[in-house]
């Protein structure tokens, strides 16, 4: 075209500098420009969707830690210690808010984007590459899980119900477990071919919710069902933050944070794959 | 007539292609190949496409064009052969190729959840170009796609040729070497399609390399300066649309109607006038250097065709010849 690059690298010389590097057949270190569509896209969508996710935990908290709760009593942390039980689930609901918001865009927004608005395929006509992609949109779900448990923090906090400064570190905690949520469920979306398999997901989201020590702690549990549970990455999450909202700290966190990492690369890396197998195959 | 002028502006590139040394091979295949399971969709073929050319594939739908042009836009990998472009592996130097490329599928696939400008400016980024630059260069895409007065519209809210000239607009905004473009008319009105190609002409003529895929002749003859047909995942020939018509037809056509019951029965009385007879479901098809002596001749016979039709030769009837079906059925 008429305008020449002078001043300004080319499109070509910005992929060419790239193409030494290990994994430049599937990294060009560009995943950010995902979420500047991302943010184009949520300017001109209906903010309604956004802030039911965020309303939904919130519900839960008033039902049950103040309607319920009241005919509660006998609460305490890890360490016996008496505690009200809102102060009891809100941990529990703010991993959930967590979960939910990275689920919500890397599950149903992913798989529409896959197959209907085919966003991938021009994403990957470009010089982008299938681990910018899978790391680009895991991003920007796992953005939506931090926003959601920043809201409900905001909420539970001036409620009262984060007795502990360990507290703060509930947020970076939602992040990882954001991120980890986001990159399993965009890897699972990657796989799934129409919306009945979808519907799948919401079957297991459920039952996780409800039963992962949310509301009640595990030891009601039969010994194999409470294994069962805490296999479950919801009873990692709810875990790493009710410790650090009651202020226990102990070393069982580290296992808690490992098992979000290992969520993580999975996730990336079978996302990654998929994306190559489905759009440049 | 504006096809004329294209033509001459076409050979005068020509002439001024010739004189240059050997052209640059921007494209190069051989024994190019792809199979899906047992079915070969792409049949070991061979072609070069060079710098500044305009390059057809033509070809019914399931000829294996699309997956040829996939292939070459490094967005499917092939089954055998080689495939080299601008001196690059596809397979292994995807990223790297796709920058050097703009691409206009088949069915459009703009951003519906963005707007006209949002489609441009994000794509832009996904090569990572600065946001500053691409705000100058957008300006100018706009325009060239006749789309200023859109910017903010949604794409749902454009035409089909609109839709069209916008991916057209988006394939460029990375300033390509090779504009590929998979049926870039179909579905549109024929208006749409004559300021499609005037577009794709300012292109060609700012030295653009351009890969079309068309099962429209007109197109292939208008836009192209080389064409490879292709059947069946093969190629069945190669060359400029003149060249490949004159080697696989007649200077002229007539074509001669004589009621659908009637053709078969008059095609044996017609044998021996002209080259070649084509007889198909509701015409005749009679292939000669003359066709108006042709007609006499029938007429001589005390033949008289419901209609006649006296026309030059066209890439369809290349194809016609040498796959013995039509293009669009």
């Amino acid at each position: 075209m008429s305008l020449i690059n002078t001043s300004v690298d080319t499109a070509i010389a910005i992929a060419e500098r790239r193409s030494n590097r290990v994994g430049a057949s599937v990294y060009s270190g560009r995943s950010r420009v995902v979420l500047e569509r991302g943010y184009y896209a949520l300017k001109s969508s209906t903010w309604m969707v956004v802030a039911s996710g965020f309303v939904e935990p919130v519900i839960y908290l008033l039902a049950f830690g103040y309607g319920i709760g009241q005919f509660i009593t006998g609460s305490t942390d890890g360490n016996g210690n008496p505690i009200t039980y809102a102060q009891y689930i809100a941990p529990a609901l703010l991993a959930t808010s967590a979960m939910n918001g990275a689920i919500y865009d890397s599950t149903w927004n992913v798989f529409f984007k896959m197959h209907f608005g085919k966003i991938y395929n021009g994403m990957l006509s470009t010089s982008m590459g299938t681990l910018d992609v899978a790391l680009g949109e895991i991003s920007w779900a796992l953005l939506r899980g931090l926003a959601y448990a920043i809201g409900f923090m905001a909420v539970v906090a001036s409620m009262g119900l984060v007795p502990s400064l360990w507290g703060l570190l509930a947020i970076p905690a939602a992040v990882l477990i954001a991120f980890g949520f986001a990159s399993v469920g965009m890897g699972v979306t990657s796989y799934l071919k129409n919306h009945q398999q979808m519907q799948w997901i919401q079957l297991v989201m459920l039952p996780m919710f409800l039963f992962s020590g949310t509301f009640y702690p595990l030891s009601i549990y039969p010994q194999f069902v409470q294994w069962f549970i805490q296999a479950l990455p919801l009873w990692q999450a709810i875990e790493l933050i009710r410790g650090l909202t009651l202020g226990i700290l102990n070393l069982t966190m580290l296992g808690h944070v490992a098992y979000f990492v290992a969520m993580i690369i999975g996730g990336l890396f079978f996302t990654t794959r998929r994306l190559t197998a489905l759009f440049l195959r | 007539m504006p096809k004329n002028a294209h033509k001459d502006s076409k050979e005068r590139h020509r002439a001024v292609a010739a004189k240059k040394t050997k052209p640059e091979a921007m494209i190069i295949a051989k024994g190019l190949t792809k199979t899906y399971g047992d079915f070969k969709a792409v049949d070991s073929i061979d072609f070069t496409v060079h710098r500044g050319e305009s390059f057809g594939l033509l070809g019914p739908n399931g000829a294996g064009k699309s997956t040829t042009m996939k292939m070459i836009a490094a967005t499917s990998q092939r089954s055998g052969g080689e495939l080299t472009i601008l001196g690059k592996d596809p397979n292994s130097n995807g990223p790297e190729i796709r920058a050097h490329l703009g691409v206009v599928p088949q069915q459009d696939n703009l951003d519906r959840e963005l707007k006209v400008w949002e489609n441009l400016m994000v794509y832009g980024r996904y090569f990572g170009l600065p946001r500053k630059w691409l705000k100058v260069k957008i300006e100018e895409l706009l325009e060239f796609a006749q789309l200023t007065e859109k910017r903010n519209s949604k794409t749902e809210e454009l035409s089909g040729g609109m839709k069209r000239r916008l991916t057209i607009a988006r394939g460029l905004v990375n300033e390509p070497e090779i504009l590929m473009l998979d049926e870039p008319t179909t579905g549109l009105d024929p208006q749409a399609r004559h300021i499609l190609w005037d577009r794709l002409f300012r292109l060609k003529e700012q030295g653009v390399t351009l890969v079309i895929t068309t099962h429209y002749m007109d197109e292939a003859e208008q836009l192209c300066d080389r064409l490879m047909v292709m059947d069946k995942g093969k190629i069945m020939a190669e060359g400029s649309p003149a060249e490949l018509i004159k080697k696989y037809s007649s200077k002229e056509v007539l074509e001669v109607r004589f009621g659908s019951a009637n053709n078969a029965q008059v095609a044996k009385e017609l044998k021996g006038i002209g080259t070649r007879l084509e007889v198909l479901p509701d015409r005749i098809l009679v292939y000669a250097e003359n066709g108006e002596k042709c007609l006499e001749q029938i007429v001589k016979k005390g033949l008289h065709p419901v209609t006649s039709l006296v026309r030059r030769s066209s890439l369809e009837d290349v194809f016609l010849r040498l796959t013995g079906r039509t293009l669009v059925e």
